[in-house]
């Protein structure tokens, strides 16, 4: 079954793709003068999780993320920080699965494993770079590249980022389709237009391509210029996302964030001096 | 909990009668509680009101630094009756931002360690990619802070806690929750919008706790201790979960006992959750300091 994410991975790889479960491809892919990890979630229509076979990130893939991601920093643990492979997690997905197995189970460790692991790849020193193909949904987005230290996005209408789908974030705030597609022209958070989510400062690049679905050679050639410039910026940056309040876009647009942060730690400063707790 | 203890539940003070600051408040150790960014530093959503919702000069998250047991802690609590718990900008940012204030100062030498009263429908969608985005930071800060200090969970109820923040519970060091408490990725009322009726019935009641209750999170080892809906018995579950300190591995990290977990589950034949195994018992997360 053909994904966006399975496409890209195969047009990024050097060599053959992998898969520890048939949802969960992984590749290697050299990136400049490094040879970067990919790992990508992919449509399994065969999966024994009915809820879980369009791409959506349940417990199978929240574990193999998870598995993927601990595997290069363990096997990178011996090497100088700042020579530490590259991650690029692939993100086409249409979001967590919704599903009461899942549940039962307890999909939110699953997903907080892929988290974890891929905290710890960051803190690590590994440039985790986030490449956004295709939908980037809510809690699938939270497990699969929203902890990279650079997100990169194609420029293309079926670049989709976003905490819910359309119609659901409808229902639950009580709006027509309608009512929502007015409102996100206005408040640029609510927007479903890759542009308008750019930004709000989470972006680190917009990417230019003739064809998202079947990349072009020059395509290929742009993506991976874009994936070798944010490598090098991840390795220059922060390993916290201390860098997404600090980015131009955000400057903009997270005023509001900017403003809490500095008057939170204002103030925590001075009850620290106050009640004694204040390092000697 | 087997038979209840009758002198107990008439003694008790409700915890989960108080709000957000009520309860921040009462964890922490008595005239220490300082609210950081309270109310009138009126730091306020500002994507709510021009959407023709009433904005909350807190947004909704309260946080207290204070000691806890005599040490340094602050406590980070949100209210369930502002916007369904749903974190935005503002109240993600707090969250955040106040797990790295606690972050640095351990770096600088002081032992900060954090409660998360953690009622959240997860991202509020009036703010959708903002909220998304600072649920994001908060995991990550959740992270940050946990390798200095224990970062303690706690879902008390009535809300639970769903969405972006469930995944946040599932990072937290150690995790308490009463037997009103729930925790799951998606609330039953997603589930059923999505998947139908047959997938989830979010009317039933029994259903939910059965999945999602505190009991069998406890029970599963999902999370780590049940307690009474009671101020007293929380702020001493808290204290003893901070004493055990930060563990060699945690719940997040332990990949093979995941891996147990979904493995003992045959999807297309799933037990009914009393009959759910939990997995096998290897260390109690237990600390070294």
């Amino acid at each position: 079954m053909t994904s966006r994410g399975r496409t890209w991975t195969h047009a990024l790889a050097d060599g053959a793709v992998g898969d520890a479960v048939p949802s969960v491809i992984t590749a290697d892919g050299t990136v400049g003068h490094d040879v970067a990890r990919l790992i990508a979630v992919v449509p399994d229509p065969g999966s024994p999780y009915p809820r879980a076979r369009n791409g959506e990130v349940g417990l199978r893939e929240g574990l193999a993320l998870a598995e993927a991601v601990t595997e290069v920093v363990a096997g990178d643990a011996h090497l100088p920080d700042d020579r530490r492979r590259p991650i690029v997690a692939v993100v086409d997905l249409p979001s967590q699965a919704y599903g009461r197995v899942e549940e039962m189970v307890g999909i939110h460790q699953a997903l907080a494993a892929a988290v974890d692991a891929y905290v710890s790849a960051r803190t690590a020193g590994h440039p985790v770079i986030a490449l956004i193909v295709g939908q980037a949904l809510s809690g699938g987005l939270l497990a699969h590249g929203g902890q990279a230290n650079q997100i990169l996005a194609l420029d293309d209408p079926g670049v989709v980022v976003h905490a819910m789908h359309k119609r659901a974030a409808a229902k639950v705030t009580l709006r027509t389709v309608e009512e929502l597609d007015e409102l996100a022209r206005r408040i640029p958070p609510l927007s479903y237009d890759v542009a308008d989510w750019a930004r709000l400062g989470l972006c680190d690049r917009l990417l230019d391509v003739d064809d998202a679905d079947d990349p072009t050679e020059r395509d290929v050639t742009t993506v991976k210029e874009a994936l070798t410039a944010a490598v090098e910026r991840a390795r220059r940056g922060p390993r916290d996302l201390s860098n997404r309040l600090d980015s131009p876009g955000a400057r903009e647009t997270r005023v509001a964030s900017r403003r809490v942060h500095e008057a939170l730690a204002a103030q925590w400063r001075r009850v620290r001096d106050d009640d004694g707790t204040a390092p000697q | 909990m087997t038979a209840p203890d009758w002198e107990a539940l008439l003694g008790r003070t409700s915890f989960i009668e108080l709000d957000a600051r009520a309860r921040a408040g009462a964890l922490l150790d008595d005239g220490t509680a300082r609210e950081l960014c309270g109310p009138f530093d009126h730091l306020d959503s500002p994507w709510l009101e021009p959407q023709g919702v009433v904005p909350q000069s807190d947004d909704g998250v309260v946080v207290v630094r204070g000691r806890l047991d005599g040490r340094p802690a602050v406590a980070i609590a949100i209210e369930q009756a502002f916007q369904g718990g749903g974190i935005g900008e503002v109240s993600g940012v707090k969250i955040a931002s106040a797990l790295s204030l606690a972050t640095r100062d351990n770096r600088d030498g002081i032992p900060t360690s954090a409660v998360l009263l953690l009622e959240s429908g997860g991202v509020r969608l009036q703010e959708a990619n903002l909220g998304l985005a600072t649920v994001a930071e908060v995991c990550s800060a959740v992270l940050e802070l946990r390798a200095h200090q224990p970062v303690i969970g706690v879902i008390a109820g009535a809300l639970g806690c769903f969405g972006g923040m469930s995944i946040a519970a599932g990072l937290c060091t150690r995790l308490i929750m009463t037997a009103e408490g729930r925790l799951g990725l998606n609330g039953p009322e997603v589930i059923e919008s999505e998947a139908g009726l047959a997938e989830f019935d979010a009317s039933d009641r029994t259903l939910i706790w059965s999945i999602d209750g505190g009991a069998q999170r406890v029970r599963t080892a999902l999370a780590d201790a049940l307690v009474l809906d009671d101020v007293g018995a929380l702020r001493s579950a808290v204290i003893e979960a901070v004493r055990q300190g930060v563990p060699g591995e945690h719940r997040s990290q332990r990949i093979g006992e995941l891996r147990a977990r979904v493995e003992a589950v045959d999807p297309a034949h799933p037990p009914e959750p009393s009959g759910l195994a939990a997995p096998a018992k290897g260390a109690p997360p237990e600390g070294d300091g």
